[in-house]
């Protein structure tokens, strides 16, 4: 039987304090949390609404008729549609994971290997991770967007921008997700490499059938990272000129004057961003309670 | 031929500046069980190691049904196809179920029918009364119930001999009956056997050989009852005292 919380003549010492019986006393626990988010939220909207100048940023910024307007687009006066553009930014981003994907792997299986036959190719692919992981992706973007077309080699040189900006963000991605990969391989206890090959696998049976299953499960959430990164980094193809939403709300910016157009391009990206975020953390969650369990 | 399988033949093992072996010789024949006895960095593991090629050896030789492994012709993959190792740690692969454990190796390093290893794996694992565990995943297992998963994984690659590197060091004391045991009933089908072990009353049961190694040198080397009740070497005699 349990004993009233607080009752003065019982000589045994309190455990509750003022401060955790006013949180969590009954169901003041979901009030106090959904209080103290209003407050914070009203806070930062409050900021928009007492600045000096905040309802200039207002209309330029959040006005809902030109956020609608930059949304759909209005082809009579020749805006494009920041929504549709978008559309340009998914595709990219869903072609560019499966090269890098193949590609990352691609590489981080050389780095790895030991054959003295592929010598030079460790060498390239220890140079290309190296430089890729250094140059800022912008300029990436910019080398192999002006300068392949520069070069008026037949098919080569004649892509749309958002095909230069697709092998730009594949190049660079792909030497991140060589490195994760290769943590994910070295990550994989070397008895389990042991056991394989003395049970007469090959060196290639062995990577496939034991240390990869092994590598995947943990280098999924670094991965789901990079992707999520990914996904904003294909707003700077529009600097090649590529028809998508962040260059769709430049024109809407430009022609307007209003730039509700950036707002609903970065209202887009969190849309696609977000719910990989929230899942990646679940990831990362269960995968922890898994190795904790794994621990007793 | 005489019935040498393996033959190790003044085999010298270094890593970097420290000789981890210095010239240890000892045969192996069939259906015979040798233990390996001494303190933990003697070179029992290495000595394992080096026979079926996980190590490469620095002097020596080493030789397999009469065949040096030192001919750059030898395929380390065949050879370990013949010569299964067992580890302290188990190693058993935890993204796989036990029954796939066992049939990783017959099926895709000796490509073997898929239901005809599949037959013989449940033969294996009734025999040590984990039948109805096949589809359970290693984590499940008792540390004893691994090691003799281990165990009956390298068996299913019916090797020509069995190499044990101290199989019991890493068990519960309370388990490691169940996989001693599960070694005597193999000693007594006649399967050939190198194990390093720390388990002296075990040594004494089942070798037909011991061998002392000392310091990576191999101090002595008879039947359990000249090493355990006459040794002729005093390092021997104080290891003895030490380990009883």
């Amino acid at each position: 039987m349990s004993r009233p919380i607080d009752d003065p003549s019982s000589d045994v010492p309190s455990l509750f304090s003022v401060k955790r019986r006013l949180l969590f006393a009954g169901k003041r626990g979901v009030a106090a949390s959904a209080l103290s988010s209003l407050v914070i939220l009203g806070a930062l909207v409050a900021i928009l609404f007492v600045s000096p100048n905040g309802a200039t940023v207002r209309h330029f910024f959040f006005s809902p008729h030109n956020m609608w307007r930059s949304f759909v687009g209005d082809p009579k006066a020749g805006l494009l549609s920041v929504g549709r553009g978008f559309i340009t930014n998914v595709w990219m981003f869903l072609v560019c994971e499966v090269l890098i994907l193949a590609f990352g792997l691609g590489i981080a299986w050389i780095r790895i290997s030991r054959s003295p036959i592929l010598f030079p190719f460790r060498v390239l692919a220890t140079a290309y991770t190296d430089i890729f992981r250094g140059i800022p992706v912008l300029l990436v973007v910019y080398i192999i967007g002006f300068g392949l077309p520069g070069l008026f080699i037949r098919v080569i040189s004649y892509q749309s921008p958002a095909v230069y900006g697709c092998v730009a963000l594949t190049i660079t991605y792909s030497a991140y997700v060589a490195e994760v990969f290769r943590a994910g391989i070295y990550s994989v206890p070397n008895g389990q490499l042991l056991a394989a090959r003395s049970l007469g696998l090959t060196h290639a049976s062995t990577m496939r059938r034991v240390i990869l299953p092994q590598a995947v499960r943990t280098v999924i959430p670094p991965l789901l990272n990079d992707f999520i990164s990914l996904q904003k980094d294909t707003a700077l193809v529009s600097t090649l000129g590529a028809i998508e939403t962040v260059r769709a709300a430049q024109i809407y910016g430009s022609t307007t004057f209003n730039y509700s157009g950036y707002v609903v391009a970065a209202l887009l990206f969190l849309a696609l961003t977000i719910p990989m975020t929230r899942f990646t953390d679940r990831l990362i969650a269960k995968d922890r309670s898994r190795r904790l369990a794994g621990a007793t | 031929m005489s019935d040498v399988i393996l033959d190790l033949d003044a085999v010298v093992k270094r890593f970097s500046d420290h000789e981890v072996l210095r010239g240890v010789s000892l045969a192996l024949h069939r259906h015979e069980v040798v233990c390996l006895i001494g303190s933990s960095g003697s070179g029992k593991s290495t000595l394992l190691r080096c026979a079926n090629m996980l190590e490469t050896i620095d002097g020596g030789d080493v030789s397999l049904f009469g065949q040096s492994l030192l001919d750059p012709r030898v395929d380390p993959d065949l050879v370990r196809r013949h010569i299964a190792l067992v580890f302290q740690s188990f190693n058993l692969f935890p993204h796989l179920s036990v029954l796939d454990n066992i049939l990783l190796g017959p099926v895709r390093a000796l490509k073997r029918p898929r239901q005809a290893v599949l037959d013989e794996a449940m033969v294996l694992l009734s025999r040590i009364g984990l039948a109805e565990r096949a589809h359970d995943y290693p984590d499940r297992l008792s540390g004893g119930q691994q090691q003799r998963v281990a165990i009956v994984r390298s068996l299913a690659m019916r090797p020509a001999l069995l190499l044990l590197d101290e199989v019991t060091s890493a068990l519960d004391p309370t388990l490691v009956g169940e996989v001693l045991d599960l070694l005597r009933d193999l000693a007594a089908q006649g399967t050939t056997m190198l194990i390093a072990t720390h388990e002296m009353g075990f040594a004494r049961d089942v070798a037909h050989q011991v061998a002392f190694l000392d310091e990576g040198v191999l101090v002595e080397c008879g039947t359990p009852e000249q090493i355990f009740n006459a040794p002729k070497q005093a390092a021997t005699r104080t290891f003895l005292e030490r380990a009883r």
